[in-house]
């Protein structure tokens, strides 16, 4: 469904992706993992056209969306929860979750989809006419979520959505993402934090300063010792002994 | 104004200070209002533009020229209605200003903030070049006689003119609003402005949301225009140098980027030159605005509204 093939990307001089390939199938979760500055938000702005692809390409459904612009890309039916959130602070909750349907034509459609997700997400219709920015740290994240849902993606890629999450909070985002798992919406899920995330994904990634040094089923990257030194915070004598 | 005409019925300095009661109070408040109102309509381009852009597009006044022109000009020839010059006046502006988006503003993007702000200072020197050109450098009257009944309000004289003036303006404040706040592209514009990479996730395009920043602030700049061509009875190249220095303070002392602060910025600026004019001295009429200008971003530089509001 979404292929990148030794893709090259980065910021002015610095080359941040230095040729990174991976795919996504369709109902498949897919999480990449890295540490700090490896280079994941760069390769979700990537795919969506926010920098630049400067070699190799990335398709999506048979697109190749390389060089297509990012305001083009919700519309193939690909959206991004953006690394820490981003809602519109001063826009309603509804105005956020609207806007995620911005380029749809299908205005019933859409009013029926607000209707489910603030009826699956209680929270969302409580807060519905309070700017976004008065909700707590987790419940932007479920709204920025939401309004990434509101597009009706085919594939749905998230940047580090349990960032600053409390545990119980977590364990809440986590269960939505299982249940879009279960509805068969295919998921590309960035995470630093290793262990929630491999325990949805079907399959794995782990970047490294701009390069894939490692792949594999989400049971084979659990029982990896480097992934559980590095990204599952065991210590050597754990992991060793 | 500097350039006001000898002709005009002098409005807002004939008071005498010692005698002024509470009547002549309300009658200054009502004379700030009414220029105040163009101040706001004039900010809320300011503001918008800042908004979206981060740019302050000095060549607003210009606009507000040109919409007062062209109404002048179509209605000088008799053959359109006075509702017709003005929303052709509003139109002429409205295209006028993304034209000047598109080359005077848009190449420019991603250069030294200082230098869309040269391309501005530079446009609106050619446009007020341009108008001089074409219309001369004498003032125009305007050419449909309005009624200057006094009506009473709750006790109180006010000009039939002022009345129309105020009210045509705030209801185009509102209709902003409404814009801004219930519309699907007011909605997009309010969210360019806060995250524009965001805002492109959401398969909204900048560049048109920019162009209709620009085509709905340059229409109320244009709208201004008109109505200080109505109100002073006078057109002329140079009409929005001062209007637009004087909206520039309104928007900085709302906060500039904050779109209720532009209006509340306008309105209060236009009430202080008047009761400044009238309770000081009329010759210090236009330095209240730079005076108070000067204050703000001592002060309180955010202005009295902060942040991005809407
Ligand atoms: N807008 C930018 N301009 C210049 N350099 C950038 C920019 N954004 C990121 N970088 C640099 O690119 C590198 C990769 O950043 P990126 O945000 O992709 O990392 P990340 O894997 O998402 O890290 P984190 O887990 O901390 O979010 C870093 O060295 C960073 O400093
Ligand atoms: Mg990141």
């Amino acid at each position: 469904m979404l292929t990148l093939k030794s893709v090259q990307a980065g910021y002015g001089r610095l080359v941040v992706l230095k040729g990174v390939s991976l795919h996504v199938r369709a109902g498949e979760v897919v999480t990449l993992i890295g540490g700090n500055g490896a280079g994941k938000s760069t390769l979700l702005k990537a795919v969506c056209g926010l920098v630049p692809v400067r070699r190799g390409a990335v398709e999506f459904a048979g697109e190749d969306l390389t060089r297509l612009p990012a305001e083009r890309i919700v519309s193939l039916g690909l959206a991004l929860v953006p690394e820490g959130r981003r809602v519109f602070s001063s826009l309603s909750v509804a105005a956020n979750l609207e806007l995620g349907a911005f380029h749809r034509r299908d205005r019933q459609q859409v009013r029926r989809d607000l209707e489910e997700l603030m009826g699956r997400f209680p929270i969302l219709r409580e807060r519905a006419s309070q700017p976004a920015g008065t909700l707590s740290g987790g419940e932007q994240q479920i709204l920025a979520i939401a309004r990434a849902l509101m597009s009706r993606p085919r594939l749905l890629m998230l940047d580090e959505p349990s960032m600053g999450l409390a545990p119980k909070m977590l364990a809440q985002v986590y269960d939505i993402l299982a249940e879009l798992k279960r509805s068969g919406t295919t998921l590309l899920l960035v995470e630093q934090n290793a262990r929630a995330a491999l325990k949805l994904a079907d399959r794995g990634y782990v970047l490294e300063t701009g390069r894939i040094i490692l792949q594999g089923t989400a049971a084979e990257l659990q029982e990896d010792p480097e992934v559980q030194r590095a990204y599952l915070g065991k210590g050597y004598r754990e992991v060793w002994e | 104004m500097v350039n006001r005409p000898a002709c005009l019925p002098a409005r807002e300095t004939d008071t005498q200070p010692g005698r002024l009661g509470f009547p002549m109070f309300v009658q200054q408040l009502i004379n700030g209002l009414t220029t105040g109102s163009a101040y706001a309509l004039i900010a809320l381009g300011y503001t918008m533009i800042y908004g979206i852009l981060g740019l302050i597009n000095f060549a607003q006044g210009e606009l507000y020229m040109c919409g007062a022109f062209v109404a002048v000009l179509l209605l000088a020839t008799g053959q359109v209605g006075l509702v017709g010059a003005f929303l052709a006046g509003m139109l002429a502006a409205a295209l006028l200003g993304v034209a000047l988006e598109r080359v005077a503003f848009r190449p420019l993007r991603g250069s030294h903030p200082l230098v869309p702000l040269l391309s501005a200072i530079g446009a609106s020197i050619f446009l007020q070049s341009l108008a001089l050109l074409l219309f001369g450098p004498s003032d125009r009257p305007f050419p449909v006689q309005l009624e200057f009944r006094t009506v009473e309000v709750a006790g109180l004289p006010v000009s039939s003119l002022q009345g129309l003036i105020l009210l045509t303006a705030l209801g185009f404040m509102a209709l902003l609003l409404v814009f801004v706040r219930y519309t699907r592209y007011g909605k997009a514009i309010i969210a360019c402005a806060l995250d524009r990479d965001t805002a492109r996730l959401m398969g909204i395009n900048v560049d048109r949301m920019v162009a209709l920043t620009f085509l709905v602030g340059s229409a109320l700049s244009g709208a201004a225009g008109i109505l200080m061509a109505m109100y002073y009875n006078a057109t002329y190249p140079r009409m929005g140098l001062l209007p637009g220095l004087k909206a520039f303070s309104a928007a900085i002392l709302g906060g500039v980027g904050n779109i209720p602060g532009a209006i509340v910025g306008g309105l209060l600026l236009g009430v202080a030159e008047s009761l400044g004019a009238a309770y000081l001295s009329s010759g210090y009429k236009d330095a209240v605005a730079f005076v108070i200008l000067i204050l703000v971003l001592l002060l309180r530089p955010q202005g009295i509204l902060r942040g991005k509001g809407h």
